[in-house]
Formats: C-alpha cells, structure tokens, sequence
C-alpha cells in the first residue's frame, strides 16, 4: 500500500435536470472521510499521559474537534485505543484482551515513550518494552509526556492514514497470530537480540555490583 | 448483612487521648534542628528493655525516630506486648518492610513501623535475620489484620516467609511468577528471563482467571458475579495457572 498510484478521490457535483444535485466519488473515499471524522477513542491511561490525555479532551484542546466528542469507555464500542502510560507485564494480558474485543475496523496510538519503548528508564522486569510487543500500533506520539498538541499532531496523522486506506487491501483488517512462514516474523531469539542494547539481561546489573 | 454477636463493636481511637494533660505531648508540634543520631528516646523503647531485657538488642534513634532491634524468634511477642500493654497502645500498623544491604555481609532486616494513636509515638522494630538463616519470620497478622498485604508484598518482592500468614502469595507480581524476588540484590534488573519469555509468561496468563473464589467471598463479591463465573470458580478452576 502506498506505492500504487491513487485513482482520484475529491468528490464531484453533477448537476441534473432537477434542481437537486447530486455527488460521485469513490466509495473508500466516503466511507474513509466518514471513519476518520468519529473515530471514537478509548483512553487506556494508566500513567502520567493519561493527565495529558485529559487535558488534550478537555476544553482549551477539545478533542471533540476531531470528531472525538464520544469517549468510549468500552472497547466493543471504541474505534481507536489510545494507551497512554507504561505497561507492566502484569497488565499485558488485559490489554491484549481489549484489543481483540475492539470490533473492526480499529487502530491504535501508543501515547508518550513508555507505551512506545518501554521510555529507558523502564527497562526492568516488571514492564513490557513497547506496546508493539502485544499489539500492533498505528501512531506513536513521542514525549514524556507528550503536549496536547503533540497528542494532536499524532491524531491528525492517523486521520491521514485513514483517509488513505483501501478496502482492497485486505490485509489492513486481518488479525494474525504471528506467523513463521511469514517474512515479517521475527523469531523469538532475534526479538530478544533486537530489545537488548547492552547485552544479555541476566549478566546486566545496574547498580555495578 | 446480618451483625455478628462475636464482632466487636466499634470504638473511635482519638488520637492523643492517652497523654497526661500536663505532658508536653499533649499538643502535638513539628520539632525542628532534628539531629540525625541521637535525640529524645521514645519511652517505649526503655519499656521494652525492661520487659525483655535481652530480647532486645540495641537501640539507635535517627532523625528523631526510635528503632528497636529486636531477636526474630521475639518479634512476634514484641509486638504483641506493644498492642496489648495499656501503657503502650500501639494499635496501628503503617508499614512492614524489609532491607537488604549490598554489603552481602550485612544480615537482611525485616522492619515494622508502629504507631500509638493514643500515645501519639511512633516506634520502628526490626529484627536482623543472619546470613544462612531461613529468611523466616513470624506474622503479625493475627494482631494486625492490616498486616496481611504489606506482609503479601514483602513476601513477593524479598521472599521473606511470614509464618503463620494464612495467604500468603505473591502481591505485585502475577502469582505464576517464576523469576525469583524483584527487589533482593541478587536480581538482575530486567530479570531473569529474556524479553521475548516474559512476554510469552505474561500473555499466557488469564486476565478473567486471576481470582480465586476465597478472594471474592472475603470482599463478599461472590453473590454479584454472573452465574457462569460463578459456576467456574465454584469447581475450583483457576485457568490462569
């Protein structure tokens, strides 16, 4: 997706015989114009972003602007799930959980450094090392905390993304468990290699000792 | 929910109503210049070398604050003198903790922190457990209900078992936790197990299965649940095992 070229989208008036007029566009067009204008966000706070988040909902930012005026404290009821905040692996599970109850079509911003890489400062043993780890993730808003205005930013590139979704790609909406034979399969030893800056974390200490 | 006759009814502690009211702890006052060694001695602390003479091994006062070292086979008993005794009154538990030093010589310490609503004192207890020791203490639980989680997460995160507990399982950390205790200095900070393994641990686990059915029937949540959880956890299943 994205190499191929786009057929045009913008909307054409034709005017008939009657006094009504009427549109043509593409059908992706309308429907993604449609998604990208309410998507409704669920907040999945559970650290300091999630203040950002607030203030990004509240009045001065208004996410309701963005056609978020619903947040959707239900994930079966949510287009878009905003983790905002770190996520220890104890909670990993339930997040997983929530994404898979999240009805299609849906996408995911990862909010602030934490959700996005674990943040450096998090690298230890209790929290997972970016959300993408569980989940796939659409945008990731840099910052700790990000700005509402970063938040923004990040919404609108998502909006972007969703306007130029294709419904002939199929692939946008399959939910895949990890495949082996797939060439974007990583094996869990590479994985591990990949997260590991500083070498094998049972002879890495901290402290120095 | 009908009343106990064998519950005790309840009795508003009011803090400071023990004190002489010609002591100067009668109004209580934020004391400034506090040295860091030394200072006034909270009379418990004589008290208790009265009580147990040897039992009691030392007492330091830092920052104004009394610990009191005390034998682990006597905590229990320590303790429990501290609640009982009308002198002394320490009805309330704020923390149970423990250190451990990176001098490997240096035994690991199990501390309590007392407080003496009425008495308006604060006293810290702690017991030295010596290298080689089983890391073993005895459980306050049965004077302090409110011992039982501070006890739950001293035990999940420096392994230290509180004997006569009656649940003790791992708090912060999922109970399927196979990595050891996060916060002894042995512990690697991220952990044992590689990244790609504690992923695969976490995300077998079952949200949904994370309670048992003795856990509900203390929070008295059992009756609400929907029928089929109920029928679950009434078999004994725990899925997330």
């Amino acid at each position: 997706m994205g190499l191929t070229p786009r057929p045009e989208s913008s909307p054409r008036i034709v005017q008939t015989h009657s006094d009504e007029p009427w549109i043509t566009t593409r059908l992706d067009a309308f429907v993604n114009w449609g998604r990208k204008n309410s998507l409704w966000p669920m907040p999945f706070g559970t650290a300091c972003c999630a203040i950002e988040f607030m203030a990004t909902a509240a009045s001065k930012y208004d996410l309701a602007r963005f056609g978020m005026e619903r947040q959707a404290f239900s994930p079966r009821q949510a287009d878009l799930l905003i983790c905002a905040g770190r996520v220890p692996f104890k909670l990993a599970p339930v997040l997983r959980r929530i994404w898979q109850q999240m009805p299609q079509p849906k996408w995911c911003i990862s909010m602030g450094a934490c959700a996005s890489s674990g943040n450096g400062i998090f690298d230890n043993y209790a929290v997972v090392q970016g959300i993408d780890n569980i989940i796939p993730v659409d945008v990731y808003v840099p910052g700790c905390p990000p700005r509402p205005e970063g938040l923004i930013y990040g919404i609108m590139m998502l909006q972007k993304k969703v306007e130029n979704e294709r419904s002939s790609d199929k692939s946008l909406r399959h939910e895949l468990e990890p495949d082996p034979k797939s060439q974007l399969y990583l094996a869990p030893q590479v994985i591990d290699e990949l997260s590991e800056p500083f070498g094998n974390s049972v002879q890495q200490t901290r402290s120095g000792l | 929910m009908s009343t106990d006759p064998g519950t005790p009814t309840f009795a508003p502690v009011i803090a400071g109503s023990a004190i002489a009211a010609g002591d100067a702890a009668a109004t209580p006052t934020t004391s400034k210049n506090v040295a860091r060694v030394g200072g006034a001695v909270n009379p418990s602390a004589d008290a208790l070398k009265q009580a147990f003479g040897a039992g009691v091994r030392r007492v330091d006062v830092v920052w104004g604050e009394t610990t009191v070292y005390v034998d682990v086979a006597r905590a229990h008993e320590v303790i429990q003198w501290l609640h009982d005794e009308p002198s002394q009154r320490y009805d309330y538990l704020s923390d149970v903790t423990a250190v451990e030093f990176r001098d490997l010589e240096q035994p690991i310490e199990v501390v309590w922190h007392l407080r003496s609503l009425p008495f308006r004192r604060f006293i810290r207890i702690k017991a030295q457990i010596e290298k080689g020791q089983k890391l073993e203490v005895p459980s306050v639980w049965d004077i302090y209900r409110g011992a039982d989680w501070l006890e739950r997460e001293c035990y999940d995160m420096f392994g230290i078992r509180f004997v006569g507990h009656p649940d003790l399982r791992r708090l912060l950390m999922w109970e399927q936790y196979k990595e050891g205790y996060p916060l002894r200095k042995d512990f690697p900070a991220r952990g044992r197990f590689s990244r790609s393994e504690q992923l695969r641990q976490a995300l077998a686990a079952n949200p949904e299965a994370r309670y048992s059915k003795e856990e509900l029937s203390i929070a008295d949540a059992f009756e609400d649940l929907p029928e089929d959880m109920k029928r679950r956890l009434g078999t004994g299943e725990r899925v997330g095992e």
